[in-house]
Formats: structure tokens, sequence, C-alpha cells
């Protein structure tokens, strides 16, 4: 398929790419606002969350949380790279991104199986219910943004389309970001 | 969805097999269900929407049938359940606002212009253009093939209130209402995906002069909307997936015995409930100020000041909407707030209708088709929305709600939007999309015989409701004070004319096809605008739109410029040289 000529025009010295991204992760805010608005107003009216939440485990939350900063700062360097065009570079650090967010998944699948062994499922009540539906919703976007990655990787990597590092990067911030909107609301608050 | 994945390589593949110039060569699959080019993508939205519309219009016929004559064989559908009657009004208003109000306004009509009026050769994200549309039409898919499940399609209402929503053992359609939900999430989905293509083309690819007021304001009207669309939906998609899962897993989001709160759903859907009539709107007031300035040969009294009250409206839209759930258990205190709020909102929009009929006002008004049904907006839309602040008065709300006064309501809203301002773009455009006009006598026949059994249909519905018929009632043969004569009267009067109604559009289909057969030739430039779809260089537009993209000198608007010969002046017509003799 020929590009149209349409997607080389920029009327707002914005490039085209860098809206949509944007465009994309303004309406997972609204998703996750009122996922998240949802949960709070039920935490707000039911002080025994506090007591649920204090099956969850916090160092785990606080490792993932870890984990996905530094992943985080990996996307940062892969962005540096790629403006300096080195694609080999950039396409090393997205493959430590990805790597952050494997790790992440995985210790998820370990926090979560000990919880299923200890009877706290999704339908156990309204707080687990949450609990399972946000971080799950969560892990698909980190997922998500891991496959994406790989499928940009054999281009980054021969320094094609440099400007795609970015904009995953842009969104894998989205992803911490609301991890850490997360965090504290699903383990902290007790 | 595996399928059209591995479609998707092999064109891939045959792309590069073949270079790129032969599109006269592609297969018919290729060109009509596989293109990536938004005129293609526009018909496929628009072509679905409108079976679509047949489809919804039949489901009125059988419970408005049902509704006039009970228990009655409704010819071409046999007698009616009361699980049936649910599911047809359920489906018949998801239908209309989901699956051809969205459609044919947004996607048809902003695929169409967008990249036309902009003067560029497509949209920007061509191959998610053509994603969405396909996303889109498997929700359709979905939502259609739940009739054929076990216990059939969803009854719970088009507003999908748990508990009746989330228990099998109250909506009784174990598969349906999943279904159902998956169907308007797919499409929101769809939708979503679609306003990327819209904002970011009208954003950063229009043709080179065009500044931000320039715009035409159909095209400013589908991207206000798209925004809109895409903050306030995204807390109704998290309730869907709550919703799913209380369906089919055995949560409890919205379930009280389980820590969960039902009137919360009440809050995801209608945040996003109220600026979805607003997401639909706009549109619509946009082909009408298109149309209305053209057939005026009037600059359109106050641009600007459309825009403005769009985006004032859009804002304020975020804050009405409890006005739905007055009597949901709601505090009295906000229910005032919510009051004062919808009181607000009507002011826009009342200014935005002020404009069209100064536009109107000193023109030389040309009463042609599309003309014709963009009138029959503004007087529709006003009844609509003078009902509306009655309802939005919580005092008088606790009365109306859910009467056939709110159903009318809605339906001198939605009808004005999803009908007449369709068809008066339709007409309209319809030349440049097919290259012939439309007949004029059989447009004006169609038009008089909808637009008089409309109101024949829904004027009888606010006097029911204000005589306290309730809504979504199979038969009201068990309400010895609404099953009195005149009651039945009214509603057999309702339903006549809802019968002539849909007869009459035959007379539209029939236009349609003959005309792109045996109409006229249009030209280019049949009705004398000045934006930039007319000035292609074939009609209709090829590959590419233009052979050389435009540039644009002017606003959209300049009609009857005093001092020029032609009484309008195209937006691409460069200015004349200066006289040297004027200095
Ligand atoms: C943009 C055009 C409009 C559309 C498409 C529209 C659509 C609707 C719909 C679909 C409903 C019924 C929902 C249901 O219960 O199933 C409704 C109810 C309502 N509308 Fe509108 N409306 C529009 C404009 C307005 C305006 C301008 C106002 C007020 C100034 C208004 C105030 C209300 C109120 C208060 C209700 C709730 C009534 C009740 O359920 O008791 N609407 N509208
Ligand atoms: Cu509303």
């Amino acid at each position: 398929m020929q590009r149209p000529i349409a997607t080389t025009r920029s009327a707002t010295g914005i490039p085209t790419g860098r809206l949509a991204v944007w465009w994309v992760i303004a309406s997972e805010i609204v998703i996750f606002g009122g996922l998240l608005a949802s949960y709070l107003m039920h935490r707000l009216g039911h002080p025994e969350f506090g007591n649920y939440a204090a099956y969850t485990n916090t160092y785990i939350g606080a490792f993932n949380t870890f984990v996905l900063l530094t992943s985080s700062l990996s996307a940062v360097l892969a962005h540096n790279a790629a403006e300096a065009k080195d694609g080999v570079k950039a396409a090393k650090y997205l493959l430590g991104t990805c790597f952050g967010g494997l790790v992440f998944a995985c210790v998820k699948a370990y926090e979560w199986n000990y919880e299923i062994s200890q009877g706290f499922t999704l339908t156990t009540n309204a707080f687990w219910s949450f609990y399972y539906t946000a971080a799950g919703l969560h892990a698909c976007h980190v997922i998500g943004g891991c496959i994406i990655m790989l499928i940009l990787y054999p281009d980054v990597k021969k320094g094609k389309e440099l400007q795609r590092v970015e904009l995953i990067g842009n969104y894998w911030h989205f992803v911490d970001i609301v991890w850490i909107f997360l965090f504290p609301l699903l383990y902290i608050a007790k | 969805m595996a399928e059209p994945a591995q479609e998707s390589e092999s064109h891939g593949a045959e792309d590069h097999g073949h270079g790129h110039d032969d599109h006269h060569q592609e297969s018919w699959f290729i060109h009509y269900c596989w293109s990536t080019d938004h005129k293609m993508i526009a018909m496929q939205y628009m072509f679905t929407g409108m079976a679509m519309a047949i489809i919804g219009g039949f489901m009125a016929y059988v419970f408005r049938m049902q509704l006039a004559f009970p228990g009655i064989e409704v010819p071409g559908f046999g007698q009616v359940s009361p699980t049936e009657y649910n599911s047809l009004v359920t489906n018949h208003g998801a239908i209309m606002i989901f699956w051809v109000a969205m459609p044919v306004l947004i996607a048809a009509f902003g695929n169409y212009l967008i990249p036309l009026m902009l003067g560029c050769d497509d949209m920007v994200f061509p191959r998610l253009n053509r994603l969405s549309y396909q996303i889109f039409l498997i929700s359709a898919i979905v939502l259609l093939g739940s009739f054929f499940v076990e216990g059939g399609a969803f009854g719970g209402a088009w507003t999908a209130y748990p508990p009746l929503s989330s228990k099998a053992e109250y909506n009784m359609t174990p598969l349906g209402a999943p279904l159902w939900v998956i169907a308007v999430g797919l499409e929101f989905v769809a939708f979503l995906l679609g306003g990327i293509n819209f904002v970011t083309t009208a954003m950063n690819s229009r043709a080179p002069g065009m500044k931000m007021f320039d715009i035409p304001i159909v095209i400013w009207m589908i991207v206000i909307a798209s925004i809109l669309f895409m903050a306030s939906v995204g807390p109704l998609i998290a309730g869907a997936i709550m919703l799913v899962f209380d369906q089919t897993a055995g949560t409890g989001f919205f379930d009280p015995d389980k820590g969960g709160d039902p009137v919360l759903w009440q809050h995801l859907f209608w945040f996003f409930g109220h600026p979805e009539v607003y997401v639909v709107l706009l549109p619509a007031v946009g082909i009408v100020a298109e149309i209305i300035t053209v057939f005026s040969r009037k600059k359109l009294f106050g641009y600007k000041t459309v825009i403005f009250t769009a985006l004032a409206t859009g804002l304020l839209s975020f804050f009405v909407w409890a006005h739905h759930q007055f009597i949901s258990g709601i505090d009295p205190r906000m229910a005032n707030v919510f009051t004062v709020t919808t009181v607000l909102i009507s002011v826009p929009i009342a200014e935005m209708m002020f404009v069209y009929i100064a536009t109107l006002y000193g023109g030389s008004i040309r009463l042609t088709t599309p003309m014709l049904w963009a009138l029959s907006f503004i007087f529709a839309f006003i009844i609509g929305g003078v009902t509306g602040i009655f309802l939005g008065a919580s005092g008088s709300d606790i009365y109306f709600h859910d009467t056939y006064f709110v159903l009318a309501h809605f339906h001198y809203t939605f009808y004005p939007i999803a009908i007449l301002s369709v068809f008066a773009g339709v007409t309209y455009w319809y030349p440049k999309m097919f290259g012939t006009m439309l007949n004029e006598t059989l447009g004006k026949i169609h038009f008089w015989l909808t637009f008089i059994p409309y109101n024949c249909i829904f004027i009888p519905l606010f006097m029911l409701g204000l005589g306290g018929q309730h809504r979504r009632i199979w038969s009201y043969e068990n309400f010895p004070e609404l099953a009195r004569p005149e009651y039945y009267a009214l509603r057999e009067f309702a339903t006549i004319s809802l019968v002539i109604m849909l007869l009459a559009q035959f007379i539209f289909i029939f236009n349609f096809f003959w005309s792109l057969k045996s109409g006229k030739k249009a030209g280019a430039n049949p009705w004398k605008a000045c934006t930039l779809e007319w000035t292609t260089d074939q009609t209709p537009p090829g590959h590419g739109n233009w052979k050389e993209l435009p540039t644009c000198y002017r606003g959209p608007y300049e009609f009857s410029v005093p001092g020029r010969e032609k009484d309008y002046w195209p937006q691409n017509e460069p200015e004349p040289e200066p006289e040297p003799s004027a200095s």
C-alpha cells in the first residue's frame, strides 16, 4: 500500500504518529480512570475493603513497581539512542524494556497463583473482583506493549522507523503510571 | 477474526508482487471489501448503516403493531411474545444509536468528507481505517447473531441496567445479554480507532493555506464529536468489562449482596450516554450548517459562534448525566445541581439554532430536497430541545420519567439526527458520491411522506406520555386506565403513521438506485458550493481525489461576496491579481 500524501503533511507541526499515540493514551486514561473511580467510590463506602487488602503482598507489589520503573528507564534510553540514530542500541534497550515487562508478568502470575490457592478469587467479593479486574487489565497492557516492541524490534535494529521507539516509549510510560496508581490503591491502602 | 489476519498477509504479499499502480486489476474482493480508500470505507459504513436502519425500522414496525393491536399476528413476523417484545425494543434503540447514527453520521460522512473537504488524498492511517470498519462489521454481526442463540437476544433495555442485565435468572437471556454487551463494546473500539484518523487527519493534513478557521463546520463537528466520544466512553468500557464479568464469571460489581452497587452502572452509562447524544448531534448540525448556507446563498451567520457553542456543549455535556437518574434514589441536592446544568446546556444549543435561523434570514432560499431535510431538522430538533427542559427540571421529571413523554422527547432529537440530517447529507452529497443527481420530484415526495407521518407518530406519544403511559410495556391490557379506547386510538394512529412512513422509504430506495443509472449527470459542483470536495477533477472523485492536491485561499462560506460576478467563491480559487491602477 502506498502511503497517502496526507501522511506527509503536518499542519500542527506535531508528527501525526505522536498525535495518534496521544489519542490512544488519552482513551486509555479514561478507561482506567473509570475503573479506578468506580473502585474508589466502593472503597470509600466499604471500610472493610481495607481488611481484604491486607491479604495482598506489598513486597511483591513494590518489587514489581521497581521492575516497571526500571523498564521505563530502559525505554527512555532507547529513545535517546533512537534520537542519536543508533538503531542497534535502541533495539537493545527495547529488548531490555521487554524483559522488564516479562519479569513483571511472571511475578504477577506467581502472586496470583498464590492468592488463588489461598481462596481469594475473582468472585470472592467486590474488593477481589476489582483487584483482579484492574490488575488484569493492566497486565494485558503490559503484555500487549511487549508484543508491539517485539514487532518493532527488527525494523528498529536496521535503523528504520526510529520515531516508533519514542511512540512505544510513551505508551510504556503510560502503562507504568497506571501501575503507580494501582499499587497504592490495591496494595498499600489497608 | 483469524481469517482477516491471514488475508492481510496475502494481500501484503500481493502488493509487493504487482506494484502499486494497477488498482484497476484488483479483484472484486479487494476493491469492495479490502480497500483502504477513504471513500470506499465511507460507503461500507453508509451501506452497513442503512441496512441496519432497515432492520431497526422493521423492529419498530413489529413492536408498534403489538402496542396498537395487542396479540395480533404481525404480518411478516407473527405473534409477539413479551420476551420478543423486550428484545425488539432493546435492540431497536441500540441499533439506531450505535449501528445507524454513529456509523452513518460520524464514520460515513467523516470518512468521505474529511479528506475531500480538507484537500488531501486519504486519511492518514488508511489501514487503521479499514480495521475500524471491520471491527464495526463484526460488532454488527455479533449483535444480530444474538437473536439466534438460545434464549434469544437481550431484552433489558438499551440502557442495560443491572440487576436485570447482569443476572440471567432475571433477563432470561444467558447468552444474549453478554453478546449484547460485547457487541456494544466492539463498536466502541471501532469508533475509538476511527477517531484517531478523524482527529489526526483534520489536525495535520489540511490543504496548504487552510487555517483552523477555514475548516468547514461539519469537519469541526465530526472532530469535536470524536473527541467527546473518546473522553466519555472510557468509563463505560470499564463498566462493560465489569458487567460481562458479572454476567459470565459471577462477580458482584453491581450486586449489593457481594458488596457491589447497581447505581454505579447508571453513572457509568449516563456519563457516557449524555455526551453520546451530542456525539451524534454535532455531526448532524454540521451537515445542516453546510446545507443551509449553500441553499441560502449566504455566509454562515457566526461561523465561530457555532464552533464555540459546540465546544461549550461538549464540555457541559459531561455535567448533566444524572438528569437520567432523578428517581434512581440520588440525593435531591444533587438533583438540583443537575437540573441547573441541564438547563444551562440548552443555552449553547439554542444559540446554535438561532445562528441557523439568522443564516436563513434574508437569504435567497432554494427549497431543494436537501434543504427541506435540513429545515425539517431545525424544526423537529427545536421541539426535542424544548421538551428536554421539562425533563431536566427534576420536579416535573419525577412524573415524566420513563413515560412516553421521554420517548417522544428523544425521538424529536434522535430522529432529526439519525434520519432527517442523514437524508439531508445523503441527498446533498449524492451527486459527488455517485456522479448523478437524485430525482427532485421523487425526493420531495419522499420528504413529505417521511416528515408528516413522523410527526404523526410522535405527537400522539407525547400525549400518551402525559396521560401516564409507561415505557417498555408489552401490552396495556392489564392496565385498565391505560387500556381505554381513547388511548388505543392514539396508539393506532401512531402505528399507522409509522407504517406509512416506512413504506415511503421505498421511494427513496427506488430513487437512489434509479438515479444511479438514469439520473442526470451532476458535474463537479451542481450546488455551486465553495468547499473543496466540489473541486475534484472527476466526479465521483477517483483514486487520490485530485491529480494535484488543491491549495486553500479562504473560508468555506464565501457566498454572495459583494463585487464578485459569481455568487460563490470556491476555497481553492486564487486571489485575483491586484489591479495595478488601484494604488
Ligand atoms: C442532542 C439531542 C438530544 C438527544 C439525542 C437526547 C436523547 C435523549 C434520550 C435517548 C433520552 C432517554 C434515555 C432513556 O431513558 O432511555 C433522553 C432523556 C432526557 N433528555 Fe434528552 N436528548 C437530547 C437533548 C436534550 C436536551 C437539550 C435536554 C435538556 C435541556 C435533554 C434532557 C433530557 C432529560 C432530562 C432526559 C431524562 C428524562 C427521563 O428519563 O426522565 N435532552 N434524551
Ligand atoms: Cu441526557
